[in-house]
């Protein structure tokens, strides 16, 4: 008996996804991811200052917020041949590192939790023998029992109130929730503990970025926010002192509180580490390198390596060629000018919008046509995935000494297979073991941009090509960069000091985009097929598979050249 | 468009349980009444009121029994979203637990699909309701370009509107249109009021906007039970009735004719003014300089770079390049200088312009950028 069911909204993400899926004897058959919103960004960045790229291409995204901006310079520069001075690039990969910390905790407490824990079972937990749990698990100084009886009581006060608010509606009670109610409370206290962390540490985004969300001290060239040790206006000692005590926080709180309880719900949830395996086959561009960028394509020899991983393969790593993207639209609410069987690549990308799918309201999407506002990213005509476990997957295979003995030293922990990384909870695992390393890398930015400025540079911008009446009448550039949710790209075409082209294909299109021409599915499409399903109508294992991507949809739709005009074809390289 | 003050919502339970007054939730939560009261001194600081209404707040915010919100989102970023999750005082914790039903919110509600849309239902068929919306509105495509389970960005707010007490804008595309409705606007976006009527509306612009001003607006909101004092823009005067300019602690070098010239340069490293790399604090209203971000941690100017003017409708296309000067200004000096450069500015600035009783309203709209691209060649802008 095969079933049809949607979700639609899918919650607890950024922006707006739907899925249809098909079952088939208690499992997802086949499943179609749809972006049901499009803005037209790229469009409304054709004409304007290439400088001012950045603050429109920021909105693209306001929860992995700053990272498109990073592209975005990143890609002017690379246009411009400019190389930003080394501090504005530490400055840009400290941010970085921040915002990922922040965007994983976030995700893994607020966005993803919810789909392990039960909270309202947190009720029945008795306060001191989740005391007892917590503090097996670490040396975290708020794991007493007054603080987990507090945290009961007030939920129970909030409960008996009988307006669960943001609670309402969850599948409470389903079979597929397994942890005891200790482990309940113990994730729950910490999801209210990780709301006050996360506002914490966003101050990281306001000292060096002026504010967050939507940090403003990007500038093509470097930075806006200028170092000097003996200015009360600029990025001091106490600025430094005080980000280093936010990032110490980030650290233990990683280490005391989010590993701890990441490996907790892996150990109740085994079967989830065979299920939702997907592509198996993984792409990531680097980052985080010291070095300065490479002309049309990301530095070298960061903290996470780029690279291709085939098929679960982790003996290998091809290296990363950015000539191989291309795009099809087969399946995208977009038409192209030579009709929608063939990709096209970034560079000669085009895109019509063109709405077939039904006028709202609707009940289905004709998924035999088309039925996304995603384009479908191929890798060499590959379908990939990019994240967390792309980032390992690729660091592990090249032999990547961090990545590797964080991941070997997890699954020991677990007693699991290497295999066992191919699933909804490996992507689970490897968000958290680079969020490990992303904290600690993020104090070792701070050093040097620390021993930098005892050294006496205050460099944060080049402004030898500010002017643009230094610019070549024509320019093209990339930039790279690894965003929280995978391999991000920004692609800019300058024409007579103004943007003619702009493109962005961001993480969320490789892993939501829907099938291509030869109906090969995307990741997320890919990974839900096998998922059970004990309950059709509360259907709570399809959101522990998607939301194990951390979907971002507002990022992932996006469209360049609406006017459809005839498009210069550019390589890259 | 009515601007008069809403009833008081959600205070009717209907038969559902009362819930336990807000002190006693605080307190369970181990926030005790000094701490309280600290805080509603605080926010009556952020409304612009007199420390002699803060006893009024509290005893309101006390009483209150948590009015029902409804949080939508269209054609956003979820950067108000995210500018919510950090507010301080009081702490989002504290605000979805303790003082509004936040009974649908597609970021952070654990029900999905129609468990999530049915959660909303039954708060909208109640009514009474707050309405927060984040994200423009498209109409282009027949709806298509934004949908919800299904149904278009247009008629959930609609929906949602219908039996509303009062709804607020969150960041400056619900408020205005902002980013999807700038320049050629491909999806003929619209702000929510271009959608609804018959409720009160409130605009808290911003990319995004600050999460203080949107606790005050609530705290408001439920000590008075009506929505603040609003501009001819919609925006509540006690966070968008100054300018930027006014309150900028670099004033007293644009008075003084100090200006950054370059970035990373000496007058950069010092604090001068931003005005001469593009600040458009002179023509943009918000308490920015004041309340600034995160728990009064830092503010863009703060920081190093200059307003890019995000409360203003409007801003990406009106004011931007934004590292172009604004116009017609001879830098340096005088109070009149400086009220220039913001009358300067017209665009949608002008109505607030008068609203404030700036006085003669210069109309003088930016060229379009296309247009000005002739004109920054002469590098005026950048020397
Ligand atoms: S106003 Fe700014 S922050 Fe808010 S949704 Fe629009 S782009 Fe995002
Ligand atoms: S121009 Fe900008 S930086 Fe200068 S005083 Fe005015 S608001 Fe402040």
């Amino acid at each position: 008996m095969s079933e049809r069911i949607v979700v639609d909204p899918v919650t607890r993400i950024e922006g707006h996804l739907r899925l249809e899926v098909r079952l088939d004897g208690g499992q997802v058959a086949e499943a179609w991811s749809s972006a049901t919103m499009w803005r037209g960004l790229e469009t409304i960045l054709e004409g304007r200052d290439p400088r001012d790229a950045w603050l429109f291409a920021q909105r693209i995204c306001g929860v992995c917020t700053t990272v498109h901006a990073l592209a975005s310079v990143r890609a002017v520069e690379d246009a411009l041949g400019l190389v930003p001075p080394p501090n504005a690039r530490t400055l840009r990969d400290l941010i970085a590192a921040a915002q990922a910390v922040h965007d994983h905790v976030v995700h893994f407490y607020h966005l993803h939790a919810l789909d392990w824990v039960d909270v309202t079972a947190a009720l029945k937990a008795d306060p001191g023998a989740t005391a007892r749990l917590a503090q097996s698990l670490s040396a975290h100084p708020r794991s007493t029992k007054a603080v987990f009886a507090g945290v009961r009581d007030r939920f129970a006060a909030f409960v008996r109130s009988g307006r669960l608010g943001p609670f309402t509606g969850g599948y409470w009670g389903h079979p597929a929730y397994r942890l005891p109610p200790e482990a309940d409370l113990l994730a729950l206290s910490h999801y209210l503990d990780a709301l006050d962390f996360q506002r914490d540490y966003a101050r990281v985004h306001a000292l060096l970025g002026g504010k967050n969300p939507h940090p403003q001290t990007y500038l093509v060239g470097g930075m806006a926010v200028p170092i000097d040790p003996a200015s009360q206006a600029a990025i001091n000692d106490d600025t430094l002192q005080e980000v280093r005590g936010l990032l110490l926080k980030g650290r233990d709180f990683v280490r005391q509180v989010y590993l701890p309880d990441l490996f907790a719900i892996a150990a109740a949830y085994p079967e989830w580490g065979r299920i939702g395996r997907g592509l198996g086959t993984y792409l990531a561009f680097g980052d985080y390198s010291a070095a300065p960028p490479r002309t049309g394509r990301p530095p070298a020899g960061g903290l996470f390596p780029g690279g291709l991983v085939r098929d679960g393969d982790l003996s290998r790593a091809e290296p990363f060629d950015p000539a191989r993207i291309a795009e099809y639209v087969t399946h995208s609410w977009f038409a192209y000018d030579k009709g929608d069987a063939e990709p096209l690549a970034p560079w000669s990308g085009e895109t019509r919008p063109a709405y077939t799918g039904p006028a709202p309201p609707y009940e289905h999407l004709d998924v035999e046509r088309k039925y996304s506002w995603l384009k479908s990213p191929r890798y060499g005509d590959l379908a990939v995935e990019v994240g967390p476990l792309a980032r390992i997957a690729v660091g592990y295979a090249a032999g990547d000494g961090g990545v590797r003995s964080a991941t070997d030293a997890a699954l020991t922990r677990l007693h699991a297979g290497r295999d066992v990384l191919f699933s909804t909870l490996g992507r689970m695992l490897a968000r958290g073991l680079e969020t490990g390393l992303l904290a600690d890398h993020a104090l070792d930015l701070l050093d040097r941009l620390t021993s930098a400025v005892a050294a006496g540079d205050l460099r944060v911008h080049d402004g030898s090509r500010w002017d643009p009446a230094t610019w070549p009448a024509s320019a093209r550039g990339v930039g790279f960069h690894e965003a929280p949710r995978g391999g991000l790209s920004h692609w800019v075409v300058i024409e007579n000091r103004r943007i003619a082209r702009y493109q962005a294909v961001v993480p969320s299109t490789w892993n939501a985009g829907p099938r291509d021409a030869a109906g090969r599915p995307g990741a997320y499409e890919a990974a839900l097929a096998g998922t059970p399903v004990a309950d059709p109508r509360r259907p709570l294992e399809i959101l522990r598979t998607v939301h194990s991507f951390d979907p971002c949809m507002a990022c992932a739709a996006h469209v360049l050249d609406a006017d459809g005009r005839p498009v210069v074809e550019v390589r890259v390289q | 468009m009515s601007r008069s003050v809403a009833t008081p919502a959600g205070r009717d339970a209907g038969d559902e349980a009362p819930s336990p007054d807000l002190m006693t939730r605080l307190l369970a939560a181990g926030v005790d009444r000094r701490a309280f009261l600290r805080y509603c001194a605080a926010l009556t600081a952020t409304l612009a009121m007199p420390p002699r209404f803060a006893p009024r707040v509290a005893e309101a915010l006390t009483a209150v029994d948590r009015p029902a919100l409804v949080w939508l989102e269209f054609q956003d970023c979820a950067g108000d979203t995210e500018s919510f999750l950090r507010a301080r005082d009081p702490s989002v914790a504290q605000l979805v637990l303790d003082l509004l039903s936040v009974d649908y919110h597609e970021t952070i509600m654990a029900a999905a699909g129609t468990q999530a849309e049915a959660a909303r239902d039954a708060t909208l068929a109640r009514g009474g309701h707050l309405v927060v919306v984040e994200g423009s509105v498209p109409l282009g495509a027949g709806g298509g370009y934004c949908t919800v389970g299904g149904r278009s960005a247009e008629q959930i707010l609609k929906a949602a509107a219908a039996k509303a007490a009062a709804v607020v804008n969150v960041g400056t595309c619900s408020a205005y249109g902002g980013l999807p409705a700038a320049d050629p606007n491909p999806t003929q976006a619209v702000p929510v009021e271009e959608v609804i009527s018959g409720v009160p509306v409130l605009n808290l612009p911003g990319c995004p906007v600050n999460a203080d001003n949107l606790t005050a607006t609530l705290a408001h909101y439920l000590t008075f039970g009506a929505l603040p004092p609003a501009d001819d823009l919609g925006r509540p005067l006690f966070a968008y009735g100054e300018r930027i300019h006014d309150n900028c602690p670099r004033r007293g070098h644009f008075d003084a004719g100090e200006f950054a010239l370059e970035w990373g340069d000496e007058g950069h490293r010092k604090g001068w003014c931003l005005y001469r790399l593009g600040c458009k604090g002179p023509s943009t209203f918000h308490n920015c300089p004041i309340q600034q971000w995160n728990g009064g941690t830092n503010w863009p100017i703060g920081a190093g770079h200059g307003c890019v003017g995000c409360t203003e409708p409007g801003f990406w296309d009106d004011l931007s390049p934004f590292y172009d000067r604004l116009p017609h200004v001879t830098a340096g000096g005088l109070d009149a200088t400086a009220e220039q450069i913001g009358l300067a500015v017209a665009g949608a600035s002008a109505a607030i312009f008068a609203a404030h009783g700036a006085g003669k309203v210069v109309q003088h709209r930016l060229a379009r950028r296309r247009e000005h691209a002739a004109a920054t060649q002469d590098g005026d802008a950048h020397e």
